[in-house]
């Protein structure tokens, strides 16, 4: 194990966090302002995914594929707030995770009539696809290095527009006493209409990210969803600021596990024992974490509600 | 005066006796895939490819009236059970056939046989059935699992490959498929690595690899697993650095989606679609102008298991009845097969060949295809055939 592989490690870990802050950011804004379980989310992520693919395909442009997909996310977010969840919002946790469910069953469905059961293909410029040279010696695949670029933009914006906007002021004051803002006067159901559009904008900038590095095919979305949970209830329900951080820990535990884990191990018990405990042990890394983190601050590390 | 009465009594009498006896005549085949979830794709390529079976066949699987009941078994072993039941009592099927996991298979085959009938397994090659819990009435148109990682291994064995590294999901058949190249290939491992099943990103797991330096890499990760590995692989700027090998990780249910980011690939299987056996070129053909799209080992299988079933009953002249004299035919093997003239062992697993195969620049509509490169392995046995008692 030398340095240089630590920090090579680090810089995936770091990415696969930022990948995760996109998708944690909506959801937990949802969760957190709207009171809102949206097991959904995750569609929203393949929906981005495939527009983009679609897009792109259909302009022959990736820029103009990718902008177009993310104010079609929008719209579809926006759609799904006012058609389907509305409704919910007065309604138990049980009830809404049940009708998101159905809209995990319905999105799948819809996006293998359109495009078949198979995985989509997912194409990058060609500036793209290339790899950078670390000075660690080894290469580093250039569009890795613009998912973290572009995630930590993203997550500098938000930080914006959360602590320096009007709007960011009211969507900290929903999320700390929603039931105030409304008596202020403040059009609530606009309010949410917004926070959920663009929670699912941040979801398809995810997904459509993904695409040229996951396989783009039905269900794509409830692979990623479950890290992303763990990420908000380790980050603190309705803060963006826990949601980065608990992104970037999250995808870095889980990184610096899958690749260390196993000769850290070995040379504590036996080399087999290790080979058997490492793998395991790696993979359920993040929800230890989680429970530690449970135990310790039940609200999570930056609780939005004081 | 007398002859033409006669005749027309004649014909009366077949026209009349026609319908009792087509009706009475009339073939069941139960088919069972997953045709929903992710794994659908592979669903589509096994029922598409029955259907050609179908259309080479005139409709007509042994010469009879055919009927194929499509079942969806959901990925799961009890719901694969529950068609089961429902296509030997309520259909009253006269086959079964299809079933791409080993844990459906493994939960399916005894209830088939237990009801007196013949399952032809069309994908999933668990290997208790080709051994100790081999049974007369279960016959492989597909392999057995191990076979696939056992020709890779030979072939990296016979070319003196040293130094592999070996990446597989961290479940039952990852584990099996390692096992299965072990047998074969004896040379030096550098790290065997079990990722989480269903993982997404193997960015680290790549890095890790690289800085071992090793001479080529050993992986098996089916569906989508393998397409985010490749891709990954590919975009690490390693596929001109470190060959990889792999088994049931790239095919036609998954080039489309990987496209040039899989070309240089190496693979393993029994059966590629530019096999040069004149049965495999007619299915393909028709296959692609049927439905447009390359057929994969998954569909080549499933054709297999109709074209086996069709032999079995022109061989007992359309006799559904006796089990025992179906059986006896389908030990023949006595058919066209995509893969060409090959024998059962006495497990009822294929004796075959298998193939090197390379993902290659293609002039089709995904730029890419698998091309065999040479045989891996001649007349393969599957490792399990001596633990199954049967004997004929």
């Amino acid at each position: 194990m030398t340095w240089g592989l630590v920090f090579e490690q680090l810089l995936n870990g770091l990415q696969y966090g930022v990948m995760l802050f996109l998708m944690a950011a909506g959801l937990t804004l949802v969760l957190g302002i709207m009171n809102m379980v949206n097991l959904a989310h995750g569609s929203l992520y393949m929906v981005g995914a495939y527009l983009a693919v679609a897009l792109t395909g259909w302009t022959g442009n990736y820029f103009a594929g990718v902008a177009l997909a993310l104010l079609c996310t929008l719209l579809v977010g926006m759609a799904i707030e006012v058609v389907a969840l509305r409704t919910l919002y007065n309604r138990d946790h049980l009830d809404q995770v049940l009708a998101t469910f159905g809209l995990i069953l319905f999105f799948n469905e819809l996006v293998s009539m359109i495009w078949g059961r198979g995985a989509q293909y997912a194409s990058l410029p060609v500036w793209l696809q290339g790899h950078i040279d670390l000075f660690t010696g080894s290469r580093y695949p250039v569009y890795r290095v613009t998912i973290l670029v572009v995630g930590l933009l993203v997550a500098i914006l938000l930080w914006y527009v959360v602590t320096r906007t009007r709007l960011g002021m009211l969507v900290r004051a929903g999320a700390s006493n929603r039931t105030m803002v409304g008596a202020l006067g403040v059009n609530i159901k606009l309010l949410y209409t917004v926070v959920f559009g663009v929670g699912a904008a941040l979801a398809g900038l995810a997904g459509l990210m993904a695409g040229p590095i996951y396989a783009v095919q039905p269900g794509m979305g409830e692979l990623i969803l479950i890290q992303v949970f763990v990420v908000i209830v380790i980050g603190g329900i309705g803060s963006v600021r826990g949601a980065l951080v608990g992104a970037i820990i999250v995808g870095v535990v889980d990184t610096l596990g899958r690749a260390f884990l196993k000769p850290l191990l070995g040379s504590v018990i036996s080399p087999p024992a290790a080979e058997a405990a490492g793998p395991a042990l790696a993979s359920m890394l993040i929800y230890l974490l989680m429970a530690l983190v449970l135990a310790v601050r039940p609200a999570g590390l930056f609780p939005a509600r004081g | 005066m007398i002859k033409p009465i006669l005749a027309a009594v004649l014909a009366a009498g077949v026209v009349f006796a026609l319908p009792a006896s087509a009706q009475q005549q009339k073939l069941k085949i139960g088919f069972i895939s997953t045709m929903s979830g992710p794994p659908a794709i592979i669903g589509k390529h096994m029922k598409d490819s029955v259907e050609i079976a179908l259309d080479h066949l005139n409709r007509r699987v042994g010469g009879l009236e055919t009927e194929v009941i499509y079942g969806d078994d959901q990925f799961k072993p009890e719901v694969g059970v529950q068609l089961a039941e429902e296509m030997l009592k309520k259909n009253q099927v006269d086959f079964m056939a299809g079933i791409i996991w080993s844990n459906v298979m493994m939960a399916v085959v005894p209830v088939v046989t237990g009801a007196g009938k013949i399952m032809v397994g069309a994908n999933a090659g668990a290997s208790p059935l080709a051994g100790a819990q081999c049974n007369e009435l279960y016959f492989s148109a597909s392999w057995n699992n191990d076979q696939s990682p056992e020709a890779m291994g030979k072939y990296l064995q016979d070319k003196g490959i040293n130094d592999l590294y070996v990446l597989a999901p961290n479940y039952q058949a990852g584990k099996d498929m390692v096992a299965g190249l072990k047998r074969y290939y004896k040379g030096r491992i550098v790290e065997e690595v079990y990722t989480k099943f269903q993982q997404q990103d193997y960015q680290a797991e790549i890095s890790q690899l690289r800085s071992k330096n090793p001479k080529a890499v050993f992986a098996f990760y089916p569906g989508g697993m393998g397409i985010q590995f490749v891709k990954q692989y590919t975009q690490a700027g390693l596929r001109d650095q470190i060959p990889l090998y792999t088994v049931f990780t790239v095919d036609e249910t998954t080039l489309p989606a990987l496209k040039e980011a899989a070309i240089g690939q190496y693979e393993a299987r029994f059966w590629s679609p530019d096999l040069n056996v004149p049965a495999s070129k007619k299915y393909v053909a028709d296959f692609e102008k049927k439905f447009g799209y390359t057929p994969s080992f998954y569909g080549a299988q499933s054709y297999d298991a109709i074209m086996l079933i069709d032999s079995a009953v022109r061989g007992t002249k359309g006799n559904l009845k006796d089990t025992q004299a179906l059986v006896k035919e389908m030990r023949k093997a006595n058919y066209n097969s995509v893969r060409g003239k090959f024998q059962f062992n006495n497990n009822q697993h294929p004796i075959q060949d298998f193939y090197l195969l390379q993902a290659v620049k293609a002039d089709n509509k995904d730029g890419v295809a698998m091309k065999i490169l040479q045989k891996a392995f001649e007349k393969h046995q599957d490792a399990y055939h001596q633990d199954c008692k049967m004997k004929w």
